[in-house]
C-alpha cells in the first residue's frame, strides 16, 4: 500500500512538473506582455524598470527556473496587475468560495443522480424510467452556460424568486450550483442507470433473493455498490468538468472564486497570476482523481493495492 | 409424507415472439431426506420447475399459469411475496449452476454466509460466525477462520460452489434445489461436489432435488428420477426403475446415448431430431415427431400416465393398455 502510494506520488509530480513546463512555454509563447496596455501611455523607460522588476528581462530559461522555484516555495509573489496582493492571497480569497461551489455541486450531483439512475432501473422502461432519462438528457445536451441564463431568467429575473447574482447566502448558491450539477447529475443518472439494470440480471442477485433477502436490502447491499463502481470510474472526468464549469459559472453569476482570477489573469498575462492558478488547479484535480483511485480500490476488493497479491487460487 | 407436491404445475413467458409455455403441468412428489434427480435436455424446462418452485421466475414475462406447489401442505402458488421470503434460504434454498457468479465479488465470503442467518434466525453477531464456520467445515474447507474475511476471487471455483452449499444450508432448510451444481466445474471437482451432496443428506437429512443433465451423477447419488421432456416430466421412478427398466423411448434414448463402461458398445446413438417449438408444442406426445415407434394416436392426443410398478410412471401410449394391444395385434398381421 505505502510503495504503491509512494509510486503514485511521484506520477503525480511528473504530471504536475510537466503541466507547469506546458503552462510556461504556452504563456511566454502568446503575444504580448502585461504592461503594453494602450491606454496606460507608460513610456520605455518605465516599461523597461517594469519588466527588470518581474524579471521579465531575463532569459527565458532563468525566468522558467525562478517560476519553478516560486512553485516549489510556494510563494508565486505579488500579482502583476494588483501589486498590492499577492498570488497567495488572491487564491486563498478565491479558493475557498470556488471549492464550496464545486465540492457542493458534484456532491448533489453524485446523490440525486445516482438515486435517479436507481429509480429509473427499478421502475425499468416505466413512466418514472422514461422521465428520468428524459431530464437526463436533457441535462447532459444543455450546456451549463445555457442553462445558467435560462434559470436566472426564469427565477432571478421573471419571478423573483432568487437573486441573479453573487456568493452570500444560501439563497444565492441555489441557482449557480443547479446549473452545474445538472450536467454531472444527468451522466451519473444513466450511468447508474444502465449498470444497475445489468447487475439487477448477475446470478448473485438471483442467489441473494432465493436466500429470502427484502428488495430494498438486496439493492443496497448487492446491487449498489456493484453498480456504483463505473460510477467512480467516471468521476475524475466528472471533476475535472466541474472545475473548468466553475470558471463560466462564477463569471455568470459575478461569484469572486478563483474561476475569475484566472480568465482575468490570462487576459492581462498577469504570468504569477497564472502561474499560480494553474499550478493550484492542476495539484488539486491531481489529488482529487488520487482519491478516486484510492475509492476505487477499497469499493473492489479485486483491485489490489497491497504489497503482496494475497493467495490468488 | 411428501414434504413437497408438484401438481400440474404451468410456466408459460410471454416473449415478443409469442408466449412460451415452459412448463406444461407437470406432477413431482419429494419425500423427506431423498434426493430426486430432474434430468433432460437443455431448454426442456428443468430451471423453469425449479425457479417456480422458489417462485422466482422473472414476473413478467414469466407467470405460473395453473397448478399448485404445496410444501407441507402450504400451496406456495398462493403465497405473498412476503411469506415466500421467509420460507426462500430458510425452508427451502437454491443452488445455481455457476459459482463463479453466484457470489457477489465486493462481499466478503463471511458476510455472504451470515446474512442469510441472520435475515431467518435471531441470532447474535457471535453466534453466525460461529455457525458459518461449522458451515464451512460440514462443507470441507480448510482454514474456515481465514476464509471468512476473504472475498469470492480468492476462491477456486470447486471452494466456491462449496461456499454456496454452505450459504444455501446455513438455515437448514429441508429442501435444497441444486440447479445443475457441477455444471460449470471441472470433473475431478464434479465428483468431489457430489460426494459433498451425499454427505451433507447423510449429515443433515436434507431433501434434494438435483438437477442435472448429466445421468453419470444421477446414477450416483439420486433415489428418484423424472425425466423431463419439452415443459413435461415424460417417466418417473426410482434409480433401478429408470436406469434398468426405463419404457418410454426418449429414456431408453437419454441412457444409449450416455458411454457406458461396462457394455462394449461401438457407437453412441444420439436421438434424432430436435426438441419441439414450445411457442407451439404438438397436438400430441411432445416426443411423437421423434419416436421411433410413434403411432398415430401418439400425434394426435396427449399421452396419460401409465402405471408401471408402483411409483414408476411413464406418459407414453406405448405403455397404455390399449397401445399394448395393438402393437399385439400388430405384430400378430405380420
Ligand atoms: N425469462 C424467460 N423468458 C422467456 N423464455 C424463457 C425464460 N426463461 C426460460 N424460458 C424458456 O423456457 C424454456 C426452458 O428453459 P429452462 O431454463 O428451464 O431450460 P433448462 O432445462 O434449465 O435448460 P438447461 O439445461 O440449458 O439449463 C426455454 O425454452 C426458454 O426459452
Ligand atoms: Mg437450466
Amino acid at each position: 500500500m505505502l510503495k504503491y502510494i509512494l509510486k503514485r506520488l511521484t506520477i503525480m509530480g511528473v504530471t504536475l512538473w510537466i503541466i507547469i513546463t506546458l503552462t510556461f512555454v504556452l504563456m511566454v509563447s502568446v503575444p504580448g506582455s502585461p504592461f503594453n496596455d494602450q491606454d496606460r501611455n507608460t513610456n520605455d523607460i518605465v516599461q523597461e524598470n517594469l519588466e527588470r522588476h518581474y524579471n521579465l528581462d531575463k532569459p527565458y530559461i532563468i525566468q522558467y527556473f525562478l517560476y519553478l522555484k516560486s512553485i516549489i516555495t510556494f510563494d508565486f509573489g505579488p500579482s502583476i496587475k494588483q501589486s498590492n496582493h499577492t498570488v497567495n492571497d488572491l487564491l486563498s480569497r478565491g479558493f475557498p468560495i470556488s471549492f464550496e461551489l464545486g465540492m457542493v455541486s458534484i456532491v448533489i450531483a453524485v446523490i440525486s443522480g445516482v438515486i435517479l439512475g436507481i429509480f429509473a432501473a427499478l421502475k425499468h422502461n416505466g413512466i418514472i424510467d422514461y422521465a428520468a432519462m428524459t431530464i437526463a438528457v436533457l441535462g447532459i445536451s444543455i450546456p451549463n452556460f445555457v442553462l445558467a441564463t435560462l434559470l436566472i431568467q426564469k427565477f432571478a429575473v421573471d419571478s423573483n424568486m432568487l437573486p441573479t447574482a453573487r456568493w452570500e447566502s444560501v439563497a444565492h448558491m441555489i441557482l449557480p450550483i443547479i446549473a452545474l450539477a445538472t450536467g454531472p447529475m444527468a451522466i451519473i443518472a444513466r450511468l447508474t442507470r444502465s449498470t444497475m439494470l445489468e447487475v439487477l440480471t448477475q446470478d448473485y442477485i438471483k442467489m441473494a433473493r432465493a436466500k429470502g433477502l427484502s428488495p430494498w436490502k438486496i439493492i443496497v447491499k448487492h446491487a449498489l455498490k456493484n453498480a456504483l463502481m463505473p460510477v467512480v470510474t467516471i468521476m475524475g472526468t466528472l471533476l475535472a468538468g466541474i472545475l473548468t464549469g466553475t470558471f463560466v459559472i462564477e463569471k455568470i453569476f459575478a461569484i469572486p472564486g478563483m474561476g475569475r482570477y484566472f480568465i482575468e489573469s490570462i487576459n492581462h498575462r498577469d504570468y504569477p497570476v497564472i502561474m499560480g492558478t494553474t499550478v493550484f488547479y492542476s495539484a488539486f484535480l491531481i489529488c482529487m482523481l488520487f482519491l478516486v483511485d484510492i475509492a476505487y480500490g477499497l469499493l473492489d476488493p479485486r483491485i489490489k493495492i497491497h504489497k503482496h497479491d494475497g493467495d490468488r487460487p | 409424507m411428501n414434504i413437497l407436491e408438484v401438481n400440474h404445475l404451468h410456466v408459460s413467458f410471454s416473449t415478443y415472439g409469442g408466449t412460451v409455455e415452459a412448463v406444461r403441468g407437470i406432477n413431482l412428489q419429494l419425500e423427506k431426506g431423498e434426493t430426486l434427480a430432474i434430468v433432460g435436455e437443455s431448454g426442456c424446462g428443468k430451471s423453469v420447475t425449479a425457479n417456480a418452485i422458489m417462485r422466482l421466475i422473472p414476473q413478467p414475462p414469466g407467470r405460473i399459469t395453473d397448478g399448485s406447489i404445496l410444501f407441507k401442505g402450504q400451496n406456495l402458488v398462493d403465497q405473498s411475496e412476503r411469506t415466500m421470503r421467509h420460507i426462500r434460504g430458510r425452508d427451502i434454498s437454491m443452488i445455481f449452476q455457476d459459482p463463479m457468479t453466484a457470489l457477489n465479488p465486493t462481499l466478503t465470503i463471511g458476510t455472504q454466509l451470515m446474512e442469510g442467518l441472520k435475515q431467518h434466525k435471531a441470532v447474535s453477531k457471535e453466534e453466525a460466525r460461529q455457525k458459518a464456520l461449522d458451515m464451512l467445515r460440514l462443507v470441507g474447507i480448510p482454514n474456515p477462520k481465514e476464509r471468512l474475511t476473504q472475498y469470492p476471487h480468492q476462491f477456486s471455483g470447486g471452494m466456491r460452489q462449496r461456499v454456496v452449499i454452505a450459504m444455501a444450508l446455513i438455515c437448514e432448510p429441508e429442501i435444497l434445489i441444486a440447479d445443475e451444481p457441477t455444471t460449470a466445474l471441472d470433473v475431478t471437482i464434479q465428483a468431489q461436489i457430489i460426494e459433498l451432496f451425499e454427505r451433507i443428506q447423510r449429515e443433515t437429512g436434507v431433501a434434494i432435488i438435483l438437477i442435472t443433465h448429466d445421468l453419470g451423477v444421477v446414477a450416483k447419488v439420486a433415489d428418484r428420477i423424472a425425466v423431463m421432456y419439452a415443459g413435461q416430466i415424460i417417466e418417473k421412478g426410482t434409480k433401478r426403475d429408470i436406469f434398468y427398466h426405463a419404457e418410454h423411448p426418449y429414456t431408453l434414448g437419454l441412457l444409449k446415448s450416455v458411454p457406458r463402461l461396462d457394455i462394449k458398445e461401438a457407437r453412441l446413438t444420439p436421438i434424432d431430431g430436435t426438441p419441439p417449438d414450445l411457442f407451439s408444442p404438438p397436438k400430441g406426445c411432445s416426443f411423437a415427431p421423434r419416436c421411433p415407434y410413434a403411432m398415430e394416436v401418439c400425434h394426435e392426443v396427449p399421452p396419460i400416465q401409465t402405471e408401471l410398478e408402483q411409483n414408476h410412471h411413464v406418459y407414453c401410449w406405448l405403455q397404455d393398455k390399449r397401445g399394448k394391444a395393438l402393437m399385439a395385434q400388430t405384430a400378430t398381421k405380420k
